[in-house]
């Protein structure tokens, strides 16, 4: 049985005549939350993705990567992954629940078009990873998405293995309300609960993300667990809610102005302004100040922006 | 004789979107052929989580050639006339068609010969139609392509006649066309490369070999045998879930049944808080012991074998269920350092609808109307209840929808409720009508009888039922968004079954007055379900303005208990042999009606027989009026059924249309008060004979 699977994938050979690294032979299986990163990153570089790097702004989830994005939309075909932190201010807990966190890590891949053996290619990551598919139940269970701040919707699965959800699968439809040319399918493993799963770590803070042999031994809550308490208390407590207002109206400003200017549009900085816009909103809904009826609105005010930037990079692309 | 197979193998389907699309690709298959004059024996469907497949029996190989003939306009008719005629039987001119006389004139026919041939050279474009008509709930485009299915389409699986059939689906954009052929794949994990069907017979078999079951009521049945024989061995029973092994059903193409352990820490939590996770989460089927209580065993049904004949399996199902129950038990002790009453501010913060307030707001209204209710119930049934567990429990009734395990499991509203009510030591009616104010949710869900939570529960609906009237959001067509019908079939439902004496009348609101004809639409619907005539229930309802559910009711089925019975019998055709000419004469004569609407004019009663019938009805009417009045409806039509024997001498020997007016005029009056009467009970002229 082993070897018929094995067989199966490493004979893979797929249109793009590149090689699949996927037997777990190859590559050694990761022992910390740094090497999980790293095999995944290794994976999908042998599957003819860009590796990129974090964007170095706050944002919500992987999603809002201008790779992801902007590149889904438009006629050019488009391979990423990418590590990217993501903030969920309202998900802190102050460092006390084993598995909420306000801060944590996506790995996002973006295949466009989404290649016809997408889902081997995926089920390649998780035998890299160390998941080997003789030996669990892996699934997919219907998962719609949508993303009412980036007008975005696709359909797609969870990724369950042993019952647990361990990725996002999505074949994007719309982006910034504007229907896709190329469909991309996009793989988003949430990496802490991964990890977790594959050391089989009952809290987060207990992940080895070194080696647990190494020279300084050092676990998540090494890395992460004052970061999770002060940003806590700053999301929920102390964050100033009168200068986030001020920071949503600037960055929508700002946003506009880049895009107001018919000769010069100015695609991506006004993307970034739409990301702070994004992430001054979700703060405020921390910090509990925006009410249900004004909740609907900000939403539709950071997606007219989302779709205004989509619509400047389709314009300005050559 | 042949046999089609078509099999569509896609990515995972969602469970509940299968075995509709199996059963819509069947249809417009079969609606297909029957439109290409392709006659068949019969046609099955199969679904499961990647594949939909049709099978289609006794096809013939070859189809006859069709006359099909066209009547077109009259000879002569005009241009235009013709014109579409030609065009539409596509024929060029009158040469073609021909002139027959019919017995109405003399007509052009065209007659439209389809020239018959082998059917696989018509198939394909009808297996295509059928794939680009099935109408999913929800469709997406995949790869570069414009085609849209559930999620993307990977192959065509097309044997007619134990051979491929030729065709292929363009997929749009620069995919390249999906071929149909004669190979499919088995299961994702368990069988390898692709499999070569030769025949339809051997389909199933050949997939069972690769680890699929392809017939959905087949991986059902075998779902629920070993899951059966693994509680057996276990010592425990299934907790019976018919919905969950229907979506389980459509979750895997090889059921491995696997039964796990719940760990011991967590089985002091309540039943409820530790089946809602394994259910609506990890869709895990929980088990009880011999005696009723829940075991501390589930079961998983997997989709694999593995070689490890699946400890890894379960012990990850274990730890996922660990984590999920650890976060349970983490509401269960933070939730119960909060008192229910605490927690009402909070509920200022949730808002029911824009325009009907906070839930705060609606508590308090439901606190009012609750009292309303129990002021307003003539039978007595909430007679010694006390007034403050009444309050009490409606200013809670929502007050664990701020807990944090409602938060997490909205399904466990209320019934988180009677639990901290519990724990807090409030009185049992309380932290009953807590729980139980929300029922019933359907018709087959329990209705509260306990005083404190039938005046709980109706408070909450005619309270969402008049807020969302007063609004404007009614149901219209096929749309509930807020589940008012649902509501109103609570309201009746509550009322009915514990014979409450409640008139609706005072609790709704001047702008919903067409409330209570709705009432009367959901009754309606219920009672006919229920078997009773609907023409009955009309005949009831044409009263108007009756509000008292339980007096509405019995008045319907006293009525058809009655007009089955020889009374009843006689009581009809003594309607309608008055109610028949009055309304032949109010026909011919407008002005009529307005005439015979008064009293009787006793010195113009002549004959005996219409003497004699006009006693029987004041004796009839003697007997019915209190009977009415005191809701004896059968004792009401006994009575009124003694008019049909004077009634019937009364027709054989008297003319009603007499020479003199005056005489007809009273006659009128005379029948017409026998209908009026007889109306009080139901309107009998919607009563079919």
């Amino acid at each position: 049985m082993v070897q018929r699977t094995q067989g199966r994938l490493s004979q893979g050979g797929n249109a793009w005549g590149i090689k699949t690294v996927s037997s777990p032979m190859d590559v050694p299986k990761p022992t910390c939350f740094q090497e999980l990163i790293l095999t995944l990153q290794q994976y999908w570089a042998g599957q003819g993705c860009v590796v990129l790097q974090p964007y170095d702004m706050e944002m919500g989830a992987g999603t809002f990567h201008v790779a992801t994005t902007l590149r889904a939309l438009g006629p050019s075909p488009w391979r990423a992954c990418y590590v990217q932190p993501s903030r969920r201010p309202k998900d802190g807990r102050y460092g006390e629940n084993p598995n909420r966190l306000q801060h944590y890590y996506q790995f996002q891949v973006i295949l466009k078009p989404s290649p016809n053996d997408i889902l081997d290619r995926y089920f390649g990551s998780l035998r890299a990873i160390g998941i080997d598919p003789d030996l669990h139940d892996l699934r997919l269970v219907e998962d719609d998405w949508e993303s009412p701040t980036l007008g975005a919707w696709g359909l797609g699965w969870e990724v369950w293995c042993d019952g647990m959800e361990v990725t996002q699968f999505t074949y994007f439809q719309q982006v910034g309300g504007i229907e896709v040319e190329l469909v991309s399918g996009e793989i988003t493993y949430g990496l802490e609960r991964l990890a977790m799963y594959l050391f089989d770590k009952k809290s987060v803070y207990e992940l080895p993300f070194n080696r647990p042999g190494s020279e300084v031994p050092l676990t998540y809550g090494d890395v992460f667990l004052r970061n999770e308490r002060e940003q806590s208390a700053y999301n929920f407590e102390r964050a100033d809610t009168e200068i986030l207002f001020r920071h949503f109206a600037d960055a929508e400003k700002e946003c506009q102005s880049l895009l107001g200017n018919a000769d010069n549009r100015l695609a991506l900085p006004a993307y970034d302004q739409c990301i702070k816009a994004s992430h001054a909103f979700n703060m405020l809904d921390a910090r509990g100040v925006i009410s249900v009826t004004e909740r609907q609105a900000y939403i539709a005010r950071v997606r007219a922006l989302a779709k205004a930037c989509c619509e400047a990079w389709l314009e300005g692309r050559t | 004789m042949a046999k089609l197979l078509l099999e569509l193998l896609s990515e995972e389907i969602p469970a509940r979107m299968q075995v509709r699309a199996a059963q819509d690709l069947e249809r417009l298959l079969g609606q297909g052929l029957a439109a290409a004059g392709l006659p068949f024996a019969g046609t099955r469907a199969l679904a499961g989580p990647r594949r939909v497949t049709v099978i289609v029996d006794g096809l013939p190989r070859v189809r006859a050639d069709v006359e099909e003939e066209k009547r077109g306009p009259r000879v002569g008719a005009p241009d235009n006339a013709v014109r579409g005629f030609l065009k539409g039987a596509g024929l060029d001119s009158l040469d073609q068609a021909e002139k027959r006389a019919t017995d109405k004139g003399e007509f052009w026919f065209a007659v439209i010969r389809k020239k018959g041939g082998p059917t696989d050279a018509v198939l394909p474009q009808i297996v295509i139609d059928a794939i680009r008509a099935l109408p999913w709930p929800k469709s997406m485009k995949w790869g570069s392509g414009t085609f849209a299915w559930v999620r993307p389409l990977h192959s065509i699986l097309a044997l007619f006649d134990g051979k491929p059939l030729p065709g292929q689906l363009e997929l749009g954009g620069t995919m390249p066309p999906l071929r149909f052929g004669n190979r499919t794949r088995g299961h994702r994990f368990l069988s390898a490369g692709e499999i070569m069907v030769e025949a339809v017979a051997g389909y199933s078999r050949q997939l069972r070999t690769a680890r699929v079951i392809v017939d959905q009521a087949e991986r059902q049945a075998v779902i629920r045998a070993k899951v059966e024989t693994l509680c057996a061995q276990n010592g425990v029973a299934l907790l019976a879930d018919d919905a969950l092994i229907e979506e389980v059903t459509g979750l895997v193409e090889w059921p491995v049944p696997m039964m796990g352990t719940i760990d011991a820490a967590f089985m002091d939590l309540p039943p409820e808080v530790l089946t809602t996770p394994m259910r609506a989460h990890q869709r895990y089927f929980a088990t009880v012991k011999p005696d009723g209580s829940l075991a501390d065993r589930f079961v998983v049904v997997a989709n694999m074998i593995t070689k490890d004949g699946g400890t890894e399996v379960i012990a990850g199902n274990e730890r996922v269920l660990r984590a999920r129950l650890a976060d349970a038990r983490f509401f269960w002790d933070q939730d119960r350092k909060v008192r229910l009453e605490d927690r009402l501010p909070a509920l200022k913060d949730i808002v029911f609808h824009a325009k009907l307030g906070t839930q705060h707001e609606r508590v308090a209204r439901i606190v009012a109307l609750a009292g309303e209710i129990v002021a307003h119930e003539k039978s007595g049934f909430f007679k010694g209840v006390a007034a403050a567990h009444v309050e009490q429990a409606a200013r809670l009734c929502k007050a664990d929808l701020v807990s944090g395990m409602v938060g997490e499991f909205p399904e466990l509203q209320g019934t988180m409720g009677r639990y901290y009510a519990r724990h807090e030591g409030l009185p049992g009616p309380v932290a009953d009508a807590i729980a139980e104010h929300y029922a019933p949710q359907g018709p087959n869900d329990r209705c509260p009888t306990a005083p404190v939570s039938v005046a709980v529960s109706l408070a909450d609906k005619l309270d969402m039922l008049t807020g969302f009237w007063a609004i404007g959001e009614k149901p219209t067509g096929s749309r509930d968004p807020f589940g008012l019908r649902r509501a109103a079939l609570g309201v009746i439902r509550v009322i009915v079954e514990n014979g409450l004496r409640l008139p609706l009348g005072w609790a709704m609101k001047a702008d919903a007055s067409d409330l209570i004809p709705f009432f009367a639409d959901r009754l309606k619907v219920q009672v006919r379900e229920q078997g009773v005539r609907h023409d009955l229930v009309d005949a009831v309802f044409a009263l108007g303005g009756e509000d008292d559910l339980v007096r509405l009711l019995a008045r319907v089925q006293a009525l058809q208990a009655f007009i089955g019975s020889e009374d009843g019998k006689n009581l009809l055709v003594a309607y309608n042999r008055a109610a028949n000419i009055v309304r032949a004469e109010e026909k011919k004569e407008k002005a009529l009606r307005e005439k015979i609407a008064g009293a009787v004019d006793a010195a113009l009663l002549q004959a005996p027989e219409e003497k004699a019938v006009a006693a029987a009805l004041q004796a009839a009417d003697a007997k019915a009026g209190p009977a009415l009045a005191g809701e004896d409806f059968t004792a009401a039509m006994t009575a009124l059924a003694e008019l049909r024997a004077p009634l019937d001498v009364f027709f054989d020997r008297v003319t009603v249309n007499a020479d003199d007016p005056a005489l007809r005029l009273n006659r009128l009056k005379l029948l017409n008060r026998i209908r009026a009467t007889i109306d009080r009970v139901a309107d009998f002229s919607k009563i079919e004979g």
